[in-house]
């Protein structure tokens, strides 16, 4: 296309002639071929920017509203009547007393924060006016009673969470309109969060509970978090990376630094390049096969969840570190060996300090992929509505059934209620977070052990 | 008349190093040394000459077993170092390398300091005791790879910060200083320019007084210049080895004689 006389034809212009002024026509098109191809590249990062930054643009407006949650601000008199009857502060007993027994409190609560801003309150059911706060609520009041027995008797104040909701109200997802068709919540709710909203008891705040808390039952998504699923990752990724960063760092020194070149390595070369390509599923019902059904390993666990991203991690590594090894020059094992280094001492004092950049780039990017990989995960059980506390130390961590950020986001994407929606759009922000940070680690890790010879 | 003789005396005074004896080297299919049978002497400096791919290289490295790295490569043959069988089961070619230094064309100073590339060695066969006479040894050796006034003052600077010939003269100390009896160079000064090249001829001739020394080369004026004994190759068969002064004079094969007047390479 560009390029005429390659095809033999000689130019028939005698150069003698010729000016450097002024172009000649074979330098003109070669020129306009040049300029084309500028443009044809300039077009498509452009398309690769337009596209990223619609992405990003539109994770961060969908998912900014899961770090901010509505509260109401009561102040609840913890009632000895209700609340510990025989007046012994005897913890069994008031542990006894059911989240349905606070409800008498909370109904006094927000009547009495309406009677003193003043505002209408059409309802004459207390179940009516429950109707503002989250499900959860008594709940919260239980915890802080039970945590605190000496407290009852004395007026409290709580923030409670809203229901989903006024929530979507205060975020602009719910409308009196919407609610035409939703049993939940009435358009005078509305009229009465607007006046509370004037007198300070609705507030929308930020929402530490959806960092470090655990996911919550379809009902109530105002309470759902990302922060015990975010352990779920961490213990996974403990073992992948004490799993697979040793074996496949050890089978790629190997490999490429002792073994003999012969068919049989050629064939696990083969097979570790296959094995790259192998779709992450396959992993998944292979170790449901092996860790689950076979070694009986506990179903859910980040620990058989963390072997399974093992298995899918060790071909990125492999491969990644075999190629910084071979990236090492052949001339400072030479100069190791002309020592009197043995073999090993060769490897292990020269040769992998030098891989030690990119063996770690291709870790880091082995555990991003295993960080935000979903579908294995859906196999051995670790998705769903799973973990209700954070794991209690290092063993329940490994052993006790959980989920992992991408598999919490699923669940929630599955949901109906559209107030989980917005929940897995803050998990993607989340999620996108750790991997940039891992990927940042990957760069500076690479500027800082880079060095030439 | 009378140098002549003390000259021919010192000669046969002079114990043979290493002695080889029908030596075949295969890369797989590849004969690449035919039958070579040679004496190095001590305390002498011996370059091999020949066309580029002759089997220079090749014969050097069977000398301290670097071909073992190799897979393909095949050594037949016996090279005994002062009587003993190098190619013996019972050897450890890590061992024999300690005494047998080795010099690369490619100046090739491990990415770290100096320092370290000269402790290396010493390091890791336990030359040492402390860090006083391992300061020793860098000092000593630096200063037989005539360098030491170069880079005293820097000695925990990057060893690849150095000039081409710098460098190369820091791997030839990195060699001596785990007190090797044997020292071979693979075309030393094929990639530094007439200066550094100078001085590095300079060393080797100092070398002498304490080790044996192969030099392969392609230059014939710097086999002249520094060897004593020259080796030529052609087509992995050694066609002539003598004094270097007889080679390059009165050569006995044709073969020689057209290389050296510049004929075949
Ligand atoms: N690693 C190797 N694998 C296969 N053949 C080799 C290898 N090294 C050298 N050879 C072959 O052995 C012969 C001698 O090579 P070499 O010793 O490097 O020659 P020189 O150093 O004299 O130029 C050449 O034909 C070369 O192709
Ligand atoms: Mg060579």
């Amino acid at each position: 296309m560009t390029d005429m006389t390659a095809n033999g034809v000689p130019e028939a212009t005698p150069h003698a002639k010729s000016s450097l002024l002024t172009q000649d026509a074979h330098t003109k098109q070669r020129n306009a071929a040049e300029k084309r191809f500028r443009i044809y590249g300039i077009t498509a990062i452009a398309i690769g920017l337009v596209f990223l930054v619609l992405l990003i643009s539109s994770i961060l407006f969908k998912g900014v509203g899961a770090f901010q949650q509505t509260k109401l601000t009561l102040q609840v008199e913890l009632l000895e009547a209700k609340l510990d009857k025989s007046g012994t502060r005897d913890i069994e007993k008031i542990k006894k007393v059911t989240t349905f027994g606070y409800n008498p409190l909370i109904d006094t609560a927000i009547k009495r924060a309406l009677e003193e801003g003043g505002i209408e309150n059409p309802f004459s059911k207390g179940k009516d006016l429950r109707k503002l706060l989250s499900s959860g609520a008594a709940a919260q009041i239980r915890e802080f009673v039970v945590a605190n027995p000496d407290r009852i008797g004395d007026t409290v104040e709580f923030k409670l969470l809203a229901s989903s909701r006024v929530d979507g109200y205060l975020k602009g997802r719910v409308s009196r309109e919407s609610l035409a068709r939703d049993k939940n919540l009435t358009p005078v709710h509305l009229d009465m969060v607007d006046q509370m909203r004037e007198t300070g008891v609705v507030n929308k705040g930020f929402n530490l509970s959806f960092i470090t808390g655990a996911d919550a039952s379809e009902s109530r998504p105002e309470q759902a978090g990302i922060g015990v699923s975010m352990l779920g990752s961490f213990y996974m990724m403990l073992v992948v990376l004490t799993a697979a960063l040793p074996i496949g760092v050890a089978a790629s020194i190997y490999l490429e630094e002792f073994a003999k070149q012969n068919w049989f390595t050629d064939l696990i070369e083969v097979n570790i390049s296959n094995l790259a390509a192998v779709p992450s599923i396959v992993f998944g019902i292979l170790g449901l096969a092996v860790f689950i059904q076979f070694a009986h390993l506990p179903q859910s666990a980040p620990l058989v969840g963390g072997l399974v991203l093992t298995l899918m991690t060790l071909p990125t590594i492999i491969i990644s570190t075999r190629a910084s090894l071979k990236a090492v020059p052949p001339s400072i094992r030479e100069a190791a060996l002309g020592v009197g280094a043995s073999k090993m001492q060769t490897v292990f004092h020269h040769v992998l300090p030098l891989a030690m950049p990119g063996i770690l780039t291709g870790t880091i990017i082995g555990l991003a992929q295993a960080l935000g990989e979903t579908a294995p995960l859906l196999l051995i059980g670790m998705v769903g509505y799973i973990a209700s506390n954070p794991p209690e130390g290092l063993i329940d961590g490994f052993l006790s059934p959980n989920s992992a950020m991408p598999a919490q986001i699923y669940e929630w994407a599955k949901r109906a209620d559209p107030a989980y929606y917005e929940r897995a759009w803050g998990g993607i922000i989340i999620l996108l977070l750790f991997l940039m940070t891992m990927n940042i680690i990957a760069i500076l890790l690479r500027r800082r052990f880079e060095r030439r010879w | 008349m009378n140098d002549m003789t003390k000259i021919e005396r010192t000669v046969d005074m002079q114990t043979n190093k290493i002695s080889a004896k029908n030596v075949q080297v295969h890369y797989g299919d590849t004969h690449a040394i035919k039958d070579v049978n040679v004496e190095i002497q001590d305390k002498t400096v011996t370059s091999f000459i020949g066309p580029s791919g002759c089997g220079k290289s090749t014969f050097l490295r069977c000398l301290n077993r670097m071909n073992d790295t190799i897979d393909i490569c095949r050594v037949q043959g016996d090279i005994l170092l002062d009587g003993e069988d190098i190619y013996d089961k019972r050897v450890d070619p890590v061992q024999l390398r300690a005494k047998v230094g080795m010099v690369f064309q490619k100046p090739n100073p491990f990415p770290k300091s100096i320092y370290d590339n000269i402790a290396y060695g010493p390091r890791i066969h336990g030359l040492a005791r402390n860090k006083a006479e391992l300061d020793e040894i860098v000092e000593k050796s630096l200063r037989r790879g005539a360098i030491w006034d170069e880079v005293k003052d820097r000695l925990h600077a990057p060893g690849t910060g150095l000039s081409g010939g710098q460098q190369q003269r820091l791997c030839i100390a990195r060699a001596v200083a785990t007190e090797p009896e044997v020292l071979l160079m693979d075309e030393p000064c094929s990639a530094l320019d007439p200066i550094a090249t100078a001085q590095v001829e300079e060393l080797i001739d100092e070398l002498r007084e304490k080790f044996a020394v192969v030099i392969v080369t392609h230059s014939m004026q710097q086999a002249a210049r520094v060897s004593q004994k020259t080796a030529f190759f052609h087509m992995g068969n050694l066609v002539e080895y003598d004094d270097t002064t007889k080679i390059f004079t009165n050569p006995e094969d044709s073969r020689t004689e057209a290389y050296i007047t510049g004929r075949i390479g």
